[in-house]
Formats: C-alpha cells, sequence, structure tokens
C-alpha cells in the first residue's frame, strides 16, 4: 500500500545548512540504525531514514531550536519552556510499547523492535496547534499502520487508543492536576491506518529530544497538535470512543476528532489563521492542515461542526 | 515611623520611578531587537504587556491602603504617574494585538471582540480605561471637582476586575497564575470594603 522512493530532494534544498552538515558529518560515520541498536547508549543520538518525498511538504522546515524549545507537554509543565527545561531527567530507555485489546496477536514492542520494525522514513510534516501556531517538522519514523498491521486488528476493534507514560518521579507535571494523567489520545481505526498517520522516533535525523515526546509518540498531521500523543506506553485497540485527556478537560472546547478546520472557531483560538513559527505575518489555516486530499474521504458525511 | 520627603527628594523619586516603570518595556525592546523572545516573539511580547498592565494596575491599587497602613501620605503623588503607566501599557498591548497579531486585519478584529469572551472583556476594560486617562490631569480634577473625580475614578475596581477575567478566560488550563492575580485583587479590594464598612460603623455609632 505504501509506496516508498528514493527521496528525489537533496536534503540541502530543505534542511537548514548545519543540520545538513551534521547529517553530512553522521552518514561518514555510516550505518546508523545498525549502530543505534548495537550500541544504544553510545548512538542514541542520530537516526537514519530516507526521506519519503510522496508524504513531505517542500515547505522550509522549522528551525531546529524552535522546535525543540517551544513545546506543548504538559506532563513537564504549562509553560512552553517546561518541556526543554524539565524532560531531560525522563528516562526513555528501557522502553517498550504494549499493543493490547482487540487484537489477534497481543504483544509488547521494545523501542529497539520499533526501530527494527520497519525502515525509517523522513517525513517533512506540518504540525498545527490548537492555539494558533504552526511548524513544519522533519520527523523521522514508520507509519502507525505497519505496527497494527503486525497484531491484526479485531473485527469489532473501531478506535485506537493511546497512552502516554504518565510517571510522578520524573515528570513533574503529573503532580499538578491540570490534566487527568496519564495522558489519552484516540483515533478512529481508519484514522490510525491512514498512510500519513507515523509513529515518530526521532526528528531532523536525531532520536526523538524528549521535550518533543521521546522515545515515540504519534504524528497526526491532520489533526491540532494535542491528538499526536508523546511518550507513548501502551496502544489499545478498543471497541468505544475513547475519552481523550483534552475531552475529559473540556468536551465543549476540545473534541474528539480535532481536525485543523479553519471553519470551526475554537472559543479562545480563531481557527482561521496561523502564525508559522519564524514568519511575521500570519496565514490561512488550510482544513486538515493542508491534507485534505489525502484524509477528506474518511469524513464524507460526517458533519464536521458537530464532530469537532 | 515617619518618612517625609522634601519636593526635591520626591521630584528624584519620581524621576526614578518613571524609569523603572519603562524598565518592562526596554526589556522587550531589547529583546525583540536581539531576537531573544524565544520561538514566537509576538506572543510573548503581547503576553508581556498584558501581564504588565494587569501589575501596574494592581500596584496603583496598593497605593492608598499602603499609604493609610504606612502613614506615609506622599505615595499618593505617585499613584498618577503609576496610573497612567497601566493605561500605556494597556495601550501597547492593545497595539500589540492589532498590529503584530492581527495585522490591521480589522474584520477578523471585529470578529474577534464579539465573539471571542476574553477578547470582549478586555477591550471593555480598555474602553473603561479610556476615561480615566483623560481626567488624569490636575486641571480636570478641577473641572469635575474632587467628588465627582473621585467616582468616575472608582471605576479602576471594575477595570481590575475584568482584566482578572480577561485573563482567566485566556489561559488554556493552567489557571494558576490568574488565581494568583485574583487573590491579590481580592485582598486589594477586600481591605477598602473593610475600611469602609469601620468606617461607616463609626460614623453610626457617633
Ligand atoms: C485593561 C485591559 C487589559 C488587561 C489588564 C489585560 C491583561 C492581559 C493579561 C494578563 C494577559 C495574559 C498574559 C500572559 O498570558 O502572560 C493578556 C493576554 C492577552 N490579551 Fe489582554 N489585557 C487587557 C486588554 C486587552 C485588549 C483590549 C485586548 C484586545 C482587544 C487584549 C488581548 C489579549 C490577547 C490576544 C492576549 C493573548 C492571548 C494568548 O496569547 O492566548 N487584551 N492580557
Amino acid at each position: 500500500m505504501l509506496i516508498r522512493r528514493p527521496s528525489d530532494i537533496l536534503p540541502s534544498e530543505i534542511t537548514p545548512r548545519e543540520l545538513f552538515l551534521r547529517r553530512r558529518d553522521f552518514l561518514k560515520t555510516a550505518a546508523g540504525a545498525a549502530l543505534l541498536t548495537a550500541f544504544p547508549a553510545i548512538a542514541a543520538e542520530k537516526l537514519a531514514g530516507a526521506r519519503n518525498s510522496l508524504f513531505s511538504t517542500t515547505e522550509t522546515p522549522t528551525p531546529y531550536k524552535d522546535v525543540t524549545t517551544y513545546n506543548n507537554f504538559y506532563e513537564f509543565g504549562t509553560d512552553k519552556s517546561d518541556p526543554v527545561e524539565k524532560a531531560q531527567r525522563l528516562n526513555t530507555r528501557p522502553w517498550s510499547i504494549a499493543v493490547e485489546g482487540l487484537v489477534k496477536h497481543p504483544r509488547t514492542f521494545a523501542i529497539e523492535d520499533l526501530i527494527k520494525l520497519a525502515p525509517l522514513e523522513e517525513r517533512i510534516y506540518r504540525m498545527r496547534c490548537v492555539e494558533g501556531w504552526s511548524m513544519v517538522i522533519p520527523w523521522l519514523g514508520l507509519p502507525l499502520a505497519t505496527l497494527l498491521k503486525q497484531v491484526e486488528p479485531q473485527g469489532a476493534a473501531k478506535y485506537v487508543e493511546f497512552i502516554s507514560a504518565a510517571d510522578p518521579q520524573s515528570m513533574p507535571g503529573v503532580k499538578s492536576r491540570v490534566l487527568d494523567w496519564p495522558y489519552v489520545e484516540g483515533l478512529r481505526v481508519d484514522e490510525a491506518m491512514q498512510p500519513l498517520t507515523l509513529l515518530a522516533l526521532g526528528l531532523y535525523g536525531e532520536v526523538l529530544p524528549k521535550q518533543n515526546g521521546a522515545p515515540v509518540r504519534l504524528v497526526v498531521p491532520w489533526k491540532y497538535g494535542f491528538k499526536s500523543a508523546k511518550s507513548i506506553v501502551k496502544i489499545r485497540l478498543v471497541e468505544k470512543e475513547p475519552n481523550t485527556a483534552w475531552m475529559k478537560a473540556n468536551a465543549h472546547e476540545y473534541g474528539f476528532y480535532s481536525n485543523v478546520n479553519p471553519a470551526v472557531d475554537h472559543p479562545r483560538w480563531s481557527q482561521a489563521t496561523e502564525r508559522r513559527i519564524g514568519e511575521f505575518q500570519k496565514r490561512k489555516t488550510l482544513p486538515f492542515n493542508g491534507y485534505a486530499a489525502q484524509v477528506a474521504q474518511l469524513y464524507a458525511g460526517l458533519d464536521l461542526q458537530k464532530f469537532f | 515611623m515617619a518618612v517625609q520627603p522634601s519636593p526635591r527628594q520626591l521630584a528624584v523619586l519620581k524621576i526614578l520611578l518613571f524609569l523603572i516603570c519603562l524598565l518592562p518595556l526596554a526589556r522587550l525592546s531589547w529583546g525583540a531587537w536581539q531576537d531573544s523572545l524565544g520561538a514566537n516573539p509576538i506572543e510573548f511580547i503581547q503576553r508581556s504587556l498584558g501581564t504588565w498592565t494587569l501589575n501596574f494596575l494592581l500596584i496603583t491599587l496598593l497605593v492608598s491602603p499602603a499609604r493609610k497602613l504606612s502613614g506615609w501620605h506622599w505615595l499618593l503623588r505617585l499613584r498618577r504617574m503609576l496610573g497612567l503607566y497601566a493605561f500605556c501599557y494597556a495601550l501597547l498591548h492593545l497595539a500589540s494585538y492589532l498590529w503584530l497579531d492581527q495585522f490591521f486585519d480589522w474584520q477578523a478584529i471585529a470578529k474577534d471582540i464579539l465573539k471571542r469572551p476574553f477578547i470582549t472583556v478586555g477591550m471593555s476594560a480598555f474602553i473603561l480605561l479610556l476615561p480615566l486617562a483623560a481626567t488624569s490631569s490636575n486641571a480636570m480634577v478641577r473641572r469635575l471637582g474632587g467628588r465627582r473625580w473621585q467616582q468616575l475614578h472608582r471605576s479602576v475596581y471594575a477595570i481590575s476586575l475584568l482584566g482578572v477575567v480577561h485573563y482567566w478566560w485566556l489561559v488554556k488550563r493552567d489557571i494558576t497564575l490568574p488565581v494568583l492575580y485574583a487573590a491579590l485583587l481580592a485582598v486589594l479590594l477586600g481591605i477598602r470594603a473593610l475600611w469602609r464598612e469601620q468606617e461607616r460603623r463609626r460614623q453610626t455609632n457617633f
């Protein structure tokens, strides 16, 4: 189903220069993934993946510094600067994801197995936050569908629930009650199987920085950022729509679908426009964050005003 | 301890205070110039100006209780400047919204003011500040007469309350800071209510 093509855009055309140079250094040391699994402690920095141009935007990626210092990750605090300051104590090795619920072969994947499950791909996605700002991020990862096919969802499974780590020892935000921990997110099974839906293990040619949801997170580029659960420890296939952390917090403002939709305003933020980090003037927000061609048919017949 | 600065000392004090009140703005300008305001400088500027508007409103409200508690009557001579700074920061906060945030998209702005409750409340607070700023000069106090002037300027209580509500309604989930501001405002207004009540009792007792 997935069409993999060798990257036909030179990385230098898109990646900021200093990163491109670092990537070259890395290529010289060669065999990234193999090295990583052989010496996880030493090689925990770099991660290689061929760019999947079919699913990548050619827009300029947001600088690495902004992507890794301006984050919403409430497990570490509610300020944008909290994650980078407080996430470094999170222990991401060993780590595993338990995949269970309505599946034929429930299984726990160690992070090392996940990396080997399929060749990693680089995908440059737009990311639109519900707060009205956006970024362009070169993720590294594998389609969530690849993982789900391994466990084979049963026919009764209608939804996929994602559960994030909630360790009060290393995640200071979990001690506060801003959200009902652990963080829970969810997708419909067809959304989860959509080829764009990514299980990300890295960004900018590196293992995911802790503040970005290490060691493994979801990326659903046509939905508001909070749908993309971080530091995932459990994936469950279920029959009923999961009650997500933000729906529990405020169902009136955060719907289950939360597809990027300029026509449905949030009471606090107009969703018609967005500020791309690094740009001065706002841009128009696109339906499904510009991924309508790929995903709009998933919602044929659904009233998007009602199921926001 | 009765501290009574001489007119000269008071003049120096006013100049110092004037400069100190400019510090938040200087820091923002410097940060913008150096590009050190983080990934989203516009948001940073806008929020910082909002925070300082509220700070100055509360500091202004602190003057009269502080004077009463300390007996330093000259503190009152600093109040106008603080109030005008609250107005200045509010004006800059509004300007940052109109210019940096919305880029003079009047249609979006009108929709915002009508549709997003926290903006409606912020805008109301700002509009209520206008007559206070306009009547801040000695000449205006005289023209209105002390009593009417005072009545008019009591609206600063409502303005501060609207400011706190504005803040409370705009945060996504973590209401720690709005709650803190609400508590401070409750103390500042509560102490006034208490004193007024005591005053009333004293008068009825005689
Ligand atoms: C007396 C008047 C006002 C006060 C005291 C005030 C105060 C504040 C405060 C404390 C914040 C939050 C700062 C932070 O998050 O750290 C804020 C943010 C904000 N204010 Fe105001 N404000 C006032 C008037 C206005 C007006 C007139 C507008 C626009 C018409 C406005 C629009 C905004 C916006 C858009 C934000 C940022 C919201 C966000 O980043 O999500 N405010 N204001």
